[in-house]
């Protein structure tokens, strides 16, 4: 199945080398299904954290205190314990989900706690006279948000976010738990099923799953510097967080 | 020569806590009528002037643009808002947006206008305040009284029965104020009906049509400017422009 194979057997066995050309083809797949899992999962984290945010700071009673509690409980549980709830402790409720669904799900849902406090923050640090010139020319409230306030704020929010993004792929690893087919869980598979005189080496193994973790890493580090350069607002310096 | 009325104040109160910052202040503007308010900061000058446009809520009296009474529970204040322009203190152009866009905006979402005409509107609003080659620049590349241009051109493009100023040299370096009362001069020439809260005595007096002197919540006097500023019949407005004097050397100056 390794597509390099003809190549790697050219290489000389129980080397690094021989082992990179061995597993990576494999661990590639798993990064892969890692990149699927981050990117929904920051997805439905990014929708979910906005709305928690429009709540937490502009809605009424209820609704404040819901997005409220919403937030104080993801953030104040174990990410793997939610993970264990979703996954394990849906099926009582005869909702089965797959292994990788699973995680999207928990991870996306664990992320919008966190992006609801970083979109909060940055609403929150936009000048009130931003809202009152809106509402003065005639917008509505949902229009100033929307054409005032969230442009600003998401601008805003770009240095603290690209940490939930990153973290978000790096959390991503605990889903090989529940036995999501990601990096992680990949790495673990071939580090225990190596064989012969190329068993044993989990050192190597993990040194290369971790390498991984680090380029994509540093691949979106530079992504999302370039895209706050690309929305910056001329004349103003962004602040970093 | 008793030309239509545009806004009427009727016993217009307003507390925050246990401070009460309007007590019950009642006016009339009429259309074409420049109307100053002077007086010690923290007198509820900017209060009263939000509260016409219910940016803040009163929480008695009433208030009418024109033939509407807008303090009515059922009122559409974002019908209301877009007729009457307003120029805060410190601008609050939108950060994100170039002055044409900032001037743009309401005419494109609250107006309905097409971007086309919008653009032509609003690059006529920038011309009338001197500021057509600034249509492409950011608010952090415009100098404060550019801003406050702008935000003058912003409120106009919505073609308001009424313009509100708060203070709106007040945020300005000294050199700068002048471009911005000189808008404010034309306009007041042009028979726009205008309330503006100001420091300025030399604009109060020479722009403008009527004069109150507000203190602790209360319109102290009122009347036209030669009389407020030549002889004022309250010993608190004699005091408050006598200080004025001394600092600038003669009221009005």
């Amino acid at each position: 199945m390794n597509p390099l194979a003809p190549f790697c057997q050219t290489l000389e066995e129980g080397s690094f080398v021989r082992l990179v050309c061995d597993i990576s083809p494999r661990l590639l797949q798993g990064t892969a299904t890692t990149f699927q899992l981050t990117v929904l999962a920051i997805a439905l984290g990014l929708v979910g954290g906005l709305l928690l945010a429009l709540g937490r700071v502009y809605g009424k009673k209820p609704i404040y205190w819901l997005s409220t509690a919403y937030v104080q409980f993801v953030r104040g549980t174990p990410v793997l314990v939610q993970l264990f709830l979703i996954y394990y402790g849906l099926p009582a409720f005869e909702i089965r989900l797959d292994p990788l669904t699973a995680a999207i799900i928990g991870l996306g849902l664990n992320s919008a706690a966190y992006q609801a406090e970083y979109f909060r923050g940055a609403i929150q640090s936009i000048g009130r006279g931003q809202m009152l010139a809106a509402r003065a020319v005639g917008l509505t409230n949902v229009q100033a948000i929307g054409y005032v306030i969230l442009p600003q704020a998401l601008r805003m929010v770009i240095p603290p976010w690209s940490n939930e993004l990153i973290y978000t792929l790096k959390y991503s690893s605990v889903a090989f738990i529940i036995g999501t087919p990601e990096l992680m869980a990949t790495g673990q598979i071939i580090a225990s099923s190596l064989r012969g005189p190329g068993a044993f080496r989990h050192f190597e193994v993990f040194l290369i799953v971790a390498f991984i973790y680090l380029v994509c890493v540093l691949v979106i580090s530079k992504l999302l510097d370039l895209l706050e350069q690309r929305v910056k607002i001329p004349g103003l310096e962004m602040q970093r967080a | 020569m008793s030309s239509k009325i545009v806004v009427r104040v009727e016993d217009l109160h307003k507390r925050y806590g246990n401070e009460e910052v309007l007590k019950g202040v009642s006016f009339i503007l009429r259309q074409g009528e420049a109307l100053a308010i002077i007086g010690p900061s923290g007198t509820g000058k900017s209060t009263l002037l939000r509260c016409i446009n219910r940016l803040t809520e009163p929480d008695s009296g009433r208030i009418w643009l024109e033939d509407t009474e807008i303090t009515g529970a059922k009122t559409d204040m974002n019908k209301i808002r877009q007729q009457i322009g307003f120029v805060f203190q410190d601008f609050n152009l939108f950060a994100h947006l170039t002055a044409l866009d900032n001037v743009r905006l309401g005419l494109m979402k609250v107006k309905k206008l097409s971007k086309g005409e919008a653009s032509e509107r609003a690059m006529t609003e920038l011309k009338r305040v001197g500021l057509a080659e600034k249509a492409k620049a950011y608010p952090a590349q415009l100098s404060g009284g550019q801003q406050q241009r702008v935000s003058i051109a912003r409120a106009l493009a919505m073609d308001p029965k009424l313009m509100l100023f708060d203070e709106p040299t007040s945020a300005l370096d000294p050199e700068l104020i002048g471009e911005v009362l000189q808008v404010m001069k034309a306009l007041a020439g042009e028979g726009m009906t205008m309330v503006v809260v100001t420091h300025e005595m030399g604009f109060a007096r020479s722009v403008c049509d009527e004069v109150i002197f507000m203190e602790q919540g209360v319109i102290v006097e009122q009347g036209p400017p030669e009389h407020i500023f030549l002889q004022p019949r309250q010993p608190r407005t004699q005091q408050f422009l006598g200080k004025i004097g001394e600092l600038y050397g003669g009221t009005g100056s």
